[in-house]
This record gives structure tokens, C-alpha cells and sequence, in this order.
């Protein structure tokens, strides 16, 4: 086999996945295209350490995690985007009566049978447009540790952030994700 | 006794980390009593479950999320040049 040719082949093989990956975690089409090639270049870079044990898909999202966790970084730098958990208070005041020492101003409603949900593709789409709406941190800190399955000192460290400063994000990331999931999922009258 | 607001704070939390008995035992009381939080934590189990069914079929589930023939095209001229 030229061995000179599997750079092109990883892209035809699993450019679509990779992309997929990506534009999952980003929702945005020219930075995913940005990190799939910065993923197959590295790959490439460093195809001795492909280890023959691991599947080249496995190994190659592997690499482009790191590529998200880099662009994730640069991206949080940027003034625009705080880090700083308490910018944000005015979503603790909006759904929570702080004078009145922090009940509930709505109350979250019932969701009906949610595991139907799971069978269904719309519902997967608004899920992830809820999840691309959050402020860039929290959406980050969402997707590393509930849809990456990291530990939260393994999050903290790709985020560079204290522990603390974590739950604050993450805990906002739900409340926000829970209402929106409520706004454009449950609470929609039933089609059909 | 915890305010909602805190009780969502630990129900968050309790994904990531073990919360000590003392947490626990104040969250229970709560959730004992308030119906809005007992509902809030269940939808936190929900999303959590759904986040990670997502995350192990999102491949496929991204399907129609494919490169663009353009910026397939481009990145295969960046390969090229590499080598």
C-alpha cells in the first residue's frame, strides 16, 4: 500500500464522520471544515503513533478532539465570550424570585412521556440547537462533559477553570437547555 | 431548608461530583416537598440520559451533517501539498 495516498483516503473514509463530529459539538460549517483539516494534517503528521490496536476513526476523532478542546481555548480568550460565570446573573434572577430567598418564579411543567422523544429526529435537532444557542462557555462545558462523557476534573482542565467555576456554568447550561427543551419540545401541543 | 434555587445547584452538581450526606439528606427533604424541583430533577436525569444516547449515535444521527464537496475538495489540495 502507498502509504503516501492515506492522508486522502482518511478524508474519503472518514471525512463525513469527522465533520459530523464537529459540527454536532460547533453548529458552525467553516469551523468544522477548519478542524477536519487541521485533524487530517496532524494525523498525518503523526502517523507513526497510529497504533494498529485502535480503530483509524477512533484514532483520528481522538485527534480531533484535541483540535476542539484547542479551538474551544482560543475561543474562550476572546473578550466576547466570559468565562466569568457571574456576567450572567440575569438568567438566576429571570427564573428564580431571589427576594423572596430563590423559589421558582415559573415552575418547571411536566413533560409528557420524554423517552418518546428519544425516537424521534426532531426532537435530536432542537436538543442540539438548544445546546448551540447557550453562551460559547456553557454550551463548551455542556458538550464536554454530557455529550463527551469527560470527568469533571478532565472538563476543567480542557476549560482551564476551577472546579467551582464549572458547576456555576453547567449549572446555568441546564437550566437554559431545560427551558428551552420546554419551549420548543414539551410544551408544543401534541401533532397529529 | 434549601431554596430552589440551591436544590437546582446540587441536582446539577450530582452529575458531576458525589455530594456529601449532609447535601443529600437537605436535597431529600426538599425534594420531598416541592413538586417543581422533583420535576426539575427528573428532566436533569432526562437530559443527561439524552445527551449521552446523542453523543453514542451522533455519527450517524449527524448524517446529513457531510462535507461539502468544496471543502472536501480544499482539504484534499492541503494534503496534497503536505506531502
Amino acid at each position: 500500500m502507498a502509504e503516501s495516498t492515506s492522508a486522502e483516503r482518511w478524508l474519503d473514509d472518514h471525512g463525513d464522520a469527522l465533520f459530523g463530529f464537529a459540527f454536532m459539538r460547533l453548529r458552525d460549517r467553516e469551523t468544522s471544515e477548519d478542524l477536519v483539516q487541521e485533524t487530517l494534517l496532524a494525523a498525518w503528521r503523526s502517523r507513526e503513533s497510529f497504533a494498529a490496536t485502535s480503530s483509524e476513526r477512533t484514532w483520528l476523532i481522538g485527534i480531533l478532539k484535541h483540535k476542539l478542546a484547542d479551538h474551544w481555548r482560543r475561543s474562550a480568550r476572546q473578550p466576547s465570550d466570559n468565562l466569568n460565570a457571574d456576567a450572567d446573573d440575569d438568567l438566576i434572577e429571570k427564573t428564580f424570585d431571589m427576594e423572596k430567598g430563590g423559589p421558582w418564579r415559573v415552575s418547571p411543567s411536566a413533560w409528557a412521556s420524554p423517552e418518546a422523544a428519544l425516537e424521534q429526529e426532531q426532537f435530536w435537532r432542537i436538543l442540539i440547537d438548544c445546546v448551540a444557542a447557550l453562551p460559547p462557555a456553557q454550551a463548551q462545558a455542556f458538550s464536554l462533559c454530557e455529550f463527551d462523557g469527560l470527568k469533571g476534573e478532565e472538563a476543567c482542565k480542557a476549560m482551564q477553570v476551577a472546579s467551582t467555576n464549572l458547576w456555576v456554568m453547567l449549572h446555568r447550561a441546564r437550566l437554559r437547555l431545560r427551558q428551552c427543551l420546554e419551549n420548543n419540545w414539551f410544551g408544543r401541543e401534541p401533532k397529529g | 431548608m434549601l431554596s430552589c434555587k440551591e436544590v437546582t445547584e446540587l441536582v446539577s452538581q450530582s452529575i458531576e461530583r458525589r455530594l456529601s450526606l449532609r447535601e443529600m439528606l437537605r436535597l431529600r427533604m426538599h425534594l420531598f416537598v416541592c413538586t417543581a424541583c422533583s420535576r426539575f430533577t427528573r428532566q436533569m436525569k432526562f437530559l443527561h440520559a439524552a445527551a449521552r444516547a446523542y453523543a453514542r449515535r451522533g455519527i450517524s444521527a449527524a448524517r446529513q451533517w457531510v462535507l461539502s464537496t468544496a471543502a472536501r475538495e480544499r482539504i484534499r489540495v492541503v494534503i496534497r501539498r503536505e506531502r
